[in-house]
């Protein structure tokens, strides 16, 4: 549908649009102000805040346990959701309905009350390391990415190419990552990128999952938050933000940026 | 072997849903029955309790008017970016993804910068001579619903905005031609096509609001606790854990609840459906 819009509604999507950027932008220059406490607009420029961060052992360790959760939970969650995405579209027929109903629970059931599940019998009631907790916790999180996004790719394909190949005498799993795979390409693509995004910006279940010495990194600035209120923040914000930007030129270059909306 | 085949490969994710969400989810809710004071004494306690009545009622409140709020300026933000050339309504898309794909901590952390008592706000109100106290804007119900409409408003555009390109041309340029006003139009014709899409998005923003935990932990504090900040608090700094299973508890039967009624809504109002 496209029509002409009244002058008032363009001024409120402008309007709009400034609340949603206006943010972001007072964050980055909090980030290079040279103060010692958070304002808008920077009183002076400077980098130190930046350097503060990597001279800060807690923000590093987190970085990188965050870094290591969100690549194990997200590869772990395509590992079981690419196969459980291809039954539920090859088999759809065969398969009772609320298996599909039963991968997209984790979005159902509160983040927050997922996390607190999984420390009282995971964490304590198996004993299992807090590590190995947060990367299941993310996996299954970010599960229901993973096979609804793939599934939506394996919507489209025409699962004749697969018979044919199979009927050549090509064995699954080979006919699998030849064939299939490289056609559901951008649906794993898009399904890892949201995965890790969800993965690294995780509160709600983290929160419950740290223990001495783990942690991931929105807990550590939530943490720090709480005692310092420094332009140190900022600048986490600000790297956090270029990993925003990195992503989305992933997504642009593999998928165009519209795919976001479909 | 077709039939192994395809339990075999759902089999996996079943197991890992079953056994780390499904399991530690139900335990969490039983506990709560097993009280000595009768299986329902501590939902009765909590009935009766009137600051955990409050607290709850603060959360239905907050989740009710941020979605009100993001339903109204998500749709005719999505409604405009739906009219836009190609190019710029691909600009205004990313304009809308990019804060949704950052992270919620730096968004909720920007709102500090603004609110607070050294914030923006206070800053400029202060030297226009408006205001000579800084007023405290956070740890206010406002506080909260700004940041969580902030947070909120991007998923919704996202949302109506298909929702919104997918209704065809011909049907509003056919009103138009038999002599529908624009503003007859909208209600009788965009409207009614995009109420699964207003439902689909007013759930979203429902559910997440509803159980949101770091926007209420930073910008409400204690003052304004909410069902994920009160969880927390009884699980892990009281550790009262059948007090937190029970939070828990009302958290999952109210957002089903909700996800079970409004999506059945959004089938049976699907003019599209046949």
């Amino acid at each position: 549908m496209a029509m002409r819009i009244h002058p008032l509604l363009g001024a409120f999507a402008i309007l709009v649009f400034f609340f949603l950027l206006a943010p972001l932008v007072i964050i980055v220059g909090s980030a290079v102000s040279d103060t010692t406490f958070l304002t808008f607009p920077p009183q002076g420029l400077t980098l130190r805040w930046f350097a503060n961060i990597f001279q800060m052992e807690a923000f590093r360790r987190t970085a990188i346990t965050s870094l290591q959760v969100a690549l194990l939970g997200t590869g772990l969650s395509l590992l079981i959701g690419i196969p459980a995405a291809y039954a539920l579209n090859r088999y759809r027929v065969e398969l009772p309905r609320w298996l599909s109903t039963l991968f997209v629970l984790p979005i159902l059931v509160p983040e927050i009350v997922f996390g607190f599940a999984l420390l009282k019998s995971i964490t304590i009631g198996l004993g299992l390391p807090v590590f190995i907790s947060l990367v299941v916790g993310h996996a299954l999180l970010i599960l229901p990415y993973s096979v609804r996004v793939v599934g939506a790719s394996l919507a489209s394909f025409d699962f004749s190419i697969e018979e044919a190949a199979r009927s050549l005498g090509c064995p699954p799993l080979k006919t699998f990552m030849t064939v299939v795979l490289p056609n559901i390409r951008a649906g794993v693509i898009a399904a890892f990128i949201l995965a890790f995004i969800t993965s690294i910006n995780d509160v709600s279940v983290s929160v419950f999952l740290t223990g001495p010495g783990i942690s991931t990194l929105p807990i550590q600035i939530l943490a720090h938050m709480e005692q310092f209120f420094d332009p140190t923040i900022a600048s986490v914000s600000v790297l956090l933000m270029l990993v925003t930007v990195g992503v989305m030129a992933i997504v642009e270059a593999t998928l165009g940026l519209t795919f976001l909306t479909k | 072997m077709n039939k192994l085949a395809r339990w075999g490969l759902t089999m996996p994710a079943t197991i890992a849903v079953v056994l780390l969400l499904v399991i530690p989810v139900v335990l969490t809710i039983a506990t709560t029955f097993g009280e000595a004071g009768g299986p329902f004494s501590t939902y009765t306690a909590f009935f009766k309790s009137g600051f955990r009545m409050a607290v709850l009622y603060r959360t239905l409140q907050i989740a009710l008017i941020t979605t009100g709020i993001a339903l109204v300026v998500g749709f005719i933000t999505a409604y405009v970016i739906a009219q836009m050339p190609g190019r710029l309504k691909s600009i205004m898309i990313v304009a809308a993804v990019f804060p949704l794909l950052t992270g919620v901590v730096v968004r909720s952390f920007a709102w500090l910068i603004i609110l607070g008592k050294n914030g923006i706000i206070n800053n400029v109100l202060m030297s226009v001579g408006l205001i000579g106290e800084p007023l405290s804007m956070l740890y206010t119900q406002g506080s909260v619903i700004v940041a969580m409409v902030y947070l909120f408003v991007p998923l919704m555009i996202l949302t109506l905005v298909g929702v919104l390109e997918g209704i065809p041309r011909d049907l509003i340029e056919a009103a138009a031609s038999l002599g529908a006003r624009p503003i007859p139009t909208f209600l009788q014709v965009i409207l009614p096509l995009a109420a699964p899409g207003l439902i689909v998005g007013a759930v979203l923003v429902f559910t997440g609001s509803f159980t949101s935990y770091a926007t209420p932990q930073l910008l409400g504090g204690e003052k304004q606790m909410m069902m994920g900040t009160f969880l927390y608090q009884r699980a892990m700094v009281t550790f009262d854990w059948v007090g937190a299973s029970t939070i828990a508890a009302i958290m999952v039967v109210i957002t089903i609840g909700v996800v079970l009624i409004m999506s059945r809504m959004a089938r049976r109002l699907n003019p599209m459906a046949v």
